[in-house]
């Protein structure tokens, strides 16, 4: 009996594989094509791994050529960085205000967060246009990161764990004269940390696949991010294909490798409220 | 239980009228306060990011102006924007295409809840299987689509190339062919989609409790039988879930658009979100599109009160 199901395990796992690597077939067209060289892209039938080799010419062309994907992968870390530590820090805090504050208002106030998470992004996006550029915090990196620091997404996850945390814990401290600020920062950041990392990977990942508000609220090319920088690249380059591959794999590859090592986090970051950027 | 914690209040309150009332005022007032300073930075940041903007879309929708003309040049002309939407034949070409994409949900849905019903019970390799089938909606839609491009392409394209070898004459153009675009931006979408809904089916099998298919097994259930009268009822609130979100982020579908096709050809793969792209940013009409913004406003908050509404039946189903 449990030979038959060793059996069965392994035949229906040989197949998950065959359908697995049909699955990402074309990722692994895409790479192939940023090894080769030019005139090989389209060969038939399809060189999977390359008579000919191009890497370093392909990839130096993409990285310091025409258009540096150095600078926009600057740009991109650092858009994404900040937007993710000030998504964080003003997400938990509110998070920790509708949780643990016992204020005037609180319930109207969190009606009012709960409401704007309804508003589809598409929706404000002309008049956050006009206001941004009335601040001034157009065709800036400044402007981008305001854009995706304030969402109402990370205040309900992060409030779904400060709840989690039992009053007593606070009240303890609270004999002992801690003020909010005190027990914010010293009891509750620590406990919820699991689920901070877990929305400052989601955070971080969104930021970096942003594609829309890059590209309404920046017009310089030195300020492209690499969502923005690789679709220009891919416009304007015309015919180089095995470039334009190395274009996205180097746009996708940081993020399989933030994923695979932060794959718990993001997993279950999904998973839990099965939330979506 | 309940009259426990109704005991904990009577004693917490007779505490608390103890004291004397100027300082239960201050403390309130200071505690008040902290409320304020803990919620007010992603208040005010919602202020000026999302509520502003939104009062903003919905009085610019009755007006007729661009915001290039400056503020005095504003005229506001009632319902007319949305009585030329109606007579628009882009925009009702672009909502009909809208309304085709949510057809990506419901495919998608069934795919990826055998793929997690097969990987968590049938096979080995769990969480390589995991990470697979997520690779596409992790990646970047910018990449994506290009990388979608070319293996489209008409003439040389790896997908063309394959039909001529395996004996298919005239291969369909793809996203260059009016009827076939449409259609493959939707399979573009279903296989970037996959990974979200398994993840989500597959938190949601875990969750079944073991024994069910334990006593399921003591009755001689078959696969087919355990799959529709245990695993399919079980996990009909994630379903609900997953289709209205899903359903949602249809209506959002911009970028794969913009970077795809731009609609082409002939607008049969524009949407609403990028034909209010380039009515606002393009054309630079701000009211006119506005009054598609507001459409698009009330098309998901529809979708959202029928998730609330039917969240309520479906959660004890």
């Amino acid at each position: 009996m449990d030979k038959r199901k060793t059996v069965s395990r392994t035949i229906a796992t040989i197949l998950m594989l065959a359908a697995g690597v049909a699955f990402v077939l074309p990722f692994i067209w895409m790479i192939s094509a940023s090894f080769k060289p030019e005139i090989d892209v389209f060969k038939y039938p399809i060189e999977w791994i390359p008579k000919h080799w191009n890497v370093y010419e392909n990839y130096r062309e993409v990285w310091v050529g025409e258009h540096p994907f150095a600078i926009y992968y600057w740009n991109t870390i650092k858009v994404s960085v900040i937007t993710t530590i000030i998504s964080v820090a003003v997400s938990s805090m509110a998070a920790y205000g509708f949780s643990h504050v016992d204020f005037k208002g609180r319930n109207a106030m969190f009606l009012l967060v709960l409401m704007t998470f309804m508003v589809p992004s598409y929706s404000i996006i002309v008049p956050q246009f006009m206001i941004f550029r009335w601040l001034q915090l157009f065709d800036s990196h400044l402007g981008l990161i305001l854009i995706g620091s304030f969402s109402a997404l990370g205040t309900f996850m992060l409030r779904q764990f400060f709840l989690g945390i039992h009053k007593d814990y606070l009240e303890a401290a609270k004999l002992d004269g801690a003020g909010h600020a005190r027990i914010f920062m010293q009891i509750t950041i620590p406990l919820v940390k699991p689920a901070l990392a877990t929305y400052a990977i989601l955070r971080f990942i969104w930021t970096w696949n942003d594609y829309a508000n890059p590209l309404i609220f920046l017009r310089s090319d030195r300020l492209s991010t690499i969502q923005l920088g690789i679709q220009k690249f891919a416009s304007e380059s015309g015919a180089y294909y095995s470039l334009i591959m190395a274009g996205t794999v180097s746009a996708i590859l940081p993020l399989i490798v933030i994923f695979i090592i932060g794959q718990k986090q993001v997993i279950e970051g999904i998973a839990m409220g099965g939330v979506k950027g | 239980m309940i009259g426990v914690q109704a005991m904990d209040n009577t004693i917490t309150k007779t505490e608390k009228s103890k004291r004397t009332s100027g300082v239960r005022s201050s403390m309130r007032r200071r505690e008040t306060l902290s409320g304020y300073i803990f919620i007010g930075p992603m208040l005010i940041g919602l202020l000026v990011i999302t509520i502003i903007p939104t009062v903003l879309t919905f009085i610019l929708s009755f007006a007729d102006w661009s915001f290039i003309a400056g503020i005095d040049k504003i005229k506001f002309t009632g319902i007319k924007n949305f009585t030329r939407l109606f007579n628009d034949d882009v925009f009702l070409i672009s909502l009909k295409n809208n309304i085709y994409l949510l057809l990506v949900v419901p495919i998608q849905l069934i795919i990826s809840l055998v793929l997690a019903v097969i990987i968590d019970k049938l096979v080995y390799l769990k969480s390589f299987f995991k990470i697979i089938f997520f690779l596409p909606y992790i990646s970047s839609i910018v990449a994506v689509a290009i990388c979608f491009q070319l293996l489209f392409q008409p003439s040389y394209g790896p997908i063309n190339q394959f039909l001529r070898a395996i004996g298919v004459n005239n291969p369909p153009t793809w996203l260059a062919d009016i009827h076939y675009a449409l259609p493959s931006v939707m399979v573009i979408m279903v296989w970037v989609g996959i990974g979200f809904c398994l993840i989500v089916y597959m938190a949601a099998l875990q969750a079944i409790p073991k024994d069910l298919y334990e006593s399921a097994d003591i009755d001689g259930a078959g696969t087919w039988t355990r799959f529709a009268k245990i695993t399919f009822p079980m996990v009909s609130p994630t379903t609900f879930f997953l289709l209205v979100t899903g359903f949602i982020s249809s209506f959002k579908a911009f970028d794969i658009i913009k970077v795809l096709t731009e609609g082409r050809p002939a607008y049969s793969t524009s949407v609403v979100t990028y034909y209010l792209y380039t009515t606002a940013f393009e054309n630079l009409k701000t009211g006119y599109a506005s009054s598609m913004a507001l459409i698009l406003f009330g098309f998901v908050l529809l979708i959202t009160l029928f998730q609330m509404y039917g969240q309520k039946k479906w959660v004890n189903y």
